[in-house]
């Protein structure tokens, strides 16, 4: 048990399966909401946009788009995410390339689930906010928006726990998070291989079930009784 | 467009107001691709000596079909044994469970709980963790080549979707009227034969959308077999990258694939999910245009999953 | 589509494999797209299967249905002299090797496996057949000529590999990366992304020889390191020495050099004290 902490730096993968989930949760909220934007506006380019991304990036393997951030953005462009003459360049690099494609990928699904969201509103509570005499801005404000949101919360929580469990896709470029544990655990000690399943399985129901249990919780608390 | 929540039908004003919208968007998202492909082709991505390959059929002959054919296999393995499993676990988690101290009552409370914890253990815990452990495991006996990756890949793929599609069947059969059971059971049918002969068909037909959505998810998880050595389409695909040096290239042809394939089983999805409807059925949502994570997100269901 | 070069060669090697077939009447599993292999099989005999690398220019390489280089002529030369009249090859990625031998899923491994005691444990080596040792590929026009000159670079090595922090006691501010494939590793050089790349020789000089990337890279630095190169059996095979004996008279035969100088390139400058090898043994 000690050498798993010692020799395979389970906390050290644990920290980096955390701050991959926390950075790309940030990250696909930001560029989700973007892409609903897009996909939303009454424009006909900017839905077109908004669109393709969705259906370009939901349709490709996160194995895939996370290869091709290490492949393509640096090995082909040379784009680097980190200051090249550091010693620690390699892990740090591809830990940001892993988050940029995390971000990619979740991000069409935070665009579906503040779409879906949006989608769940009558049509009537907007002609009625307009009749009454809002505003563009009061009808969104008042009206739409919050229950938007209220609609959101349930798809955005999936989102997040679909993200905590695809952090483990980052071994694939070699991130040392909690999955890389396993894949070297198998290749050097394979009578270790049980125990550390245990163990990171354990971390695993940990994050995502109370996820689950409190996403439900606030679910039907917010939930818009129609 | 014609009605939305958000836009009122634009006058005049905003209509002109639309148009130059539309034409700064369209130049900002012209001017990005074209970086893009610029910063591309300075790296001579676009040389032809990269792409001439697929124009060779021992390309495809060689690396890209048995790559397509590997996942296609382990994706349609996967489904069949997730779906049988998936349905058998519904009934279980569907019956009440019994109570009373008799032998029976016993072993039928212990296999639904069992059912209880699989559903939530094998969706709590990621797809790719229990085919790097199964694959681990089959390795450390000496199956680590041969049918061990495809074992490992099919086994994640289905344990984890296997709980999925029971959920998905379970909220199925949550939204039917509570008339359908009482119905089953006031005719005499046995609460088994109820589940099984009046809840279970309509839930799945109901559901259909969703679990054809489930198709893409299992389709495109099937890549995480590369991590366990199995011969998918990225993994089969990589010595032909060694032999030409075309990973990008490679890559998009890989994610054309891809998206091609999941495209045109989402716009199924969406079809049955219109037909069902027009039949006047309530469904589960297909996942293109209802549902963004899928369908985990049918009533009952409360994690999700959307790798 | 116009009529290339590469169809020429294509159709070239078609043909002389065509008329190797006609002369031995049943060979095949064999062959290359622009090198015909070295040795040829017997007409009649079993059928043996071989791990190689697939995905290794220059030593073992999945040439669409063919498989080319040393590695693979070497493991083709071995089996025709144990009398094999058809070879199988199987990919035998490097963390799997000890396991496929132990599990009789190939018969031998020749995947630049190299001879150390922690492998002797679990499998039986014949060999070496060949002497590699580590070295440096940078690109041609690069300053880099030692391990010295490696301060503040980044040089590249795949997961597991042990090559780059060889490097690390001699040159501590390097900037190690690491990628799961060399040829992940060449694409990167040849890119500009890293500025060198490390490890056994051959395999170095199997990439420099690689059509695409021909008169792009120079191998620096000399060898620093021995890695034996063995045939991977398994542990206590009773044809070991039979092995080690065939590898002996590849040599002698002249099938060794022409091996090396199709696959590597004759300009390739390997170690030339111990290669060829002067005595494989058996080690099972």
């Amino acid at each position: 048990m000690s050498s798993l902490f010692s020799d395979y730096h389970i906390w050290t993968a644990l920290w980096a399966t955390v701050r991959l989930t926390i950075y790309s949760a940030i990250g696909s909220l930001v560029l989700g909401t973007i892409v609903a934007t897009l996909r939303l506006s009454p424009i006909g380019i900017l839905r077109f946009v908004g669109t393709s991304y969705v259906n370009i990036f939901r349709n490709t393997p996160l194995t895939l788009i996370i290869l091709s951030c290490s492949f393509v953005l640096y090995i082909q462009l040379g784009i680097t995410l980190a200051n090249s003459s550091d010693p620690k360049f390699a892990d740090v690099n591809g830990f940001r390339l892993a988050v940029v494609g995390m971000t990619v990928y979740h991000a069409t699904y935070v665009c579906e689930a503040l779409r879906s969201g949006f989608n769940t509103i009558p049509l009537g509570q907007a002609e009625a906010a307009r009749s009454i005499g809002l505003t563009f801005g009061q009808t969104m404000r008042e009206v739409i928006l919050p229950q938007a949101f209220r609609g959101a919360v349930v798809p955005l929580g999936n989102t997040l726990i679909a993200l905590t469990k695809n952090t483990t896709v980052a071994v694939t470029i070699g991130v040392y998070e909690l999955s890389a544990v396993l894949k070297t655990v198998t290749e050097r000690d394979p009578g270790l291989l049980n125990l550390s399943f245990l163990v990171v399985g354990v971390i695993f129901v940990i994050l995502t079930l109370p996820m689950g249990v409190a996403i439900g919780r606030l679910g039907n608390r917010v939930a818009v009784k129609r | 467009m014609s009605a939305s929540v958000l836009f009122d039908a634009p006058g005049p004003k905003a209509r002109r107001r639309y148009a130059l919208l539309g034409v700064i968007g369209g130049v900002v998202f012209a001017a990005i691709m074209a970086l893009v492909v610029w910063k591309l082709a300075t790296k001579d991505q676009f040389a032809s000596a990269k792409w001439k390959p697929f124009a060779e059929w021992s390309t495809w002959h060689s690396y890209i079909l048995p790559g397509l054919r590997g996942t296609l296999v382990a994706a349609a393995i996967a489904i069949v044994i997730a779906l049988v499993l998936g349905v058998l676990l519904a009934m279980l988690r569907l019956l009440s469970v019994p109570t009373g101290n008799s032998p029976k009552a016993i072993g039928l409370r212990a296999v639904t709980w069992i059912a209880t914890a699989w559903v939530e253990l094998t969706r709590a815990i990621p797809v790719l963790l229990m085919m790097l452990f199964i694959f681990g495991v089959l390795s450390a006996n000496g199956h680590g080549s041969g049918n061990g990756p495809l074992i490992a890949t099919v086994a994640g793929l289905s344990f984890y979707n296997s709980s999925v599609i029971c959920e998905v069947i379970r909220g199925g059969v949550g939204q039917l009227p509570k008339g359908q059971s009482e119905a089953g059971r006031s005719i005499g049918l046995t609460e088994g034969q109820t589940v099984r002969q009046i809840l279970l068909p309509q839930a799945i037909t109901a559901m259909l959308p969703s679990l054809i959505s489930q198709v893409i998810v299992v389709l495109k998880d099937t890549a995480l077999g590369y991590n366990v050595l199995y011969g998918e389409l990225l993994y089969n695909s990589k010595p032909a990258t060694s032999l030409n040096g075309n990973i990008f290239a490679m890559l998009v042809v890989i994610a054309a694939i891809y998206i091609a394939i999941n495209y045109a089983i989402s716009k199924l999805a969406t079809w049955v999910e219109h037909r069902l409807q027009a039949r006047g059925r309530t469904t589960g949502p297909a996942a293109p245009d209802g549902d963004p994570a899928g369908p985990t997100n049918a009533p009952g269901v409360a994690t999700g999953q959307a790798v | 589509m116009k009529f290339r070069a590469t169809y020429a060669g294509a159709a070239a090697a078609a043909l002389s494999l065509g008329l190797g077939l006609t002369a031995c009447g049943g060979s095949s599993g064999s062959g290359g797209s622009s090198k015909e292999a070295v040795c040829k099989l017997p007409d009649k005999g079993p059928t043996v299967k071989v791990g190689v690398k697939f995905d290794q220019p220059g030593l073992g390489l999945k040439d669409g249905d063919k498989y080319t280089g040393f590695d693979v002529d070497i493991a083709r030369c071995v089996a025709g002299e144990l009398g094999y009249s058809k070879v199988d090859f199987v990919q035998s990625p490097s963390p799997q090797r000890e396991k496929m031998l132990q599990a009789g899923t190939v018969k031998m491994i020749v995947a630049t496996y190299s001879i150390t005691d922690k492998r002797l444990k679990e499998v039986g080596f014949a060999g070496p057949y060949f002497v590699a040792g580590q070295s440096l590929l940078v690109s041609k026009d690069s300053k880099i000529d030692s391990v010295k000159g490696l301060a503040g670079k980044k040089v590249c090595s795949v997961t597991g590999s042990t090559s780059v922090d060889n490097l690390k006691k001699e040159q501590p501010n390097l900037v190690p990366q690491k990628y799961d494939t060399y040829s992940a590793c060449a694409e990167a050089l040849a890119s500009g992304s890293i500025d060198a790349m490390t490890t056994d020789d051959t395999i170095l000089a199997g990439y420099a020889n690689q059509s695409q990337y021909k008169d792009k890279f120079k191998l620096v630095g000399g060898t620093f390191s021995e890695e034996n190169y063995g045939i991977g059996l398994k542990k206590g095979a009773a044809d070991c020495q039979k092995v080690a004996d065939a590898i002996k008279k590849t040599v002698d035969n002249g099938n060794w050099q022409k091996a090396l100088d199709n696959n590597l390139g004759s300009d390739y400058k390997y170690n030339s004290e111990s290669n060829p090898p002067k005595t494989p043994t058996c080690q099972a």
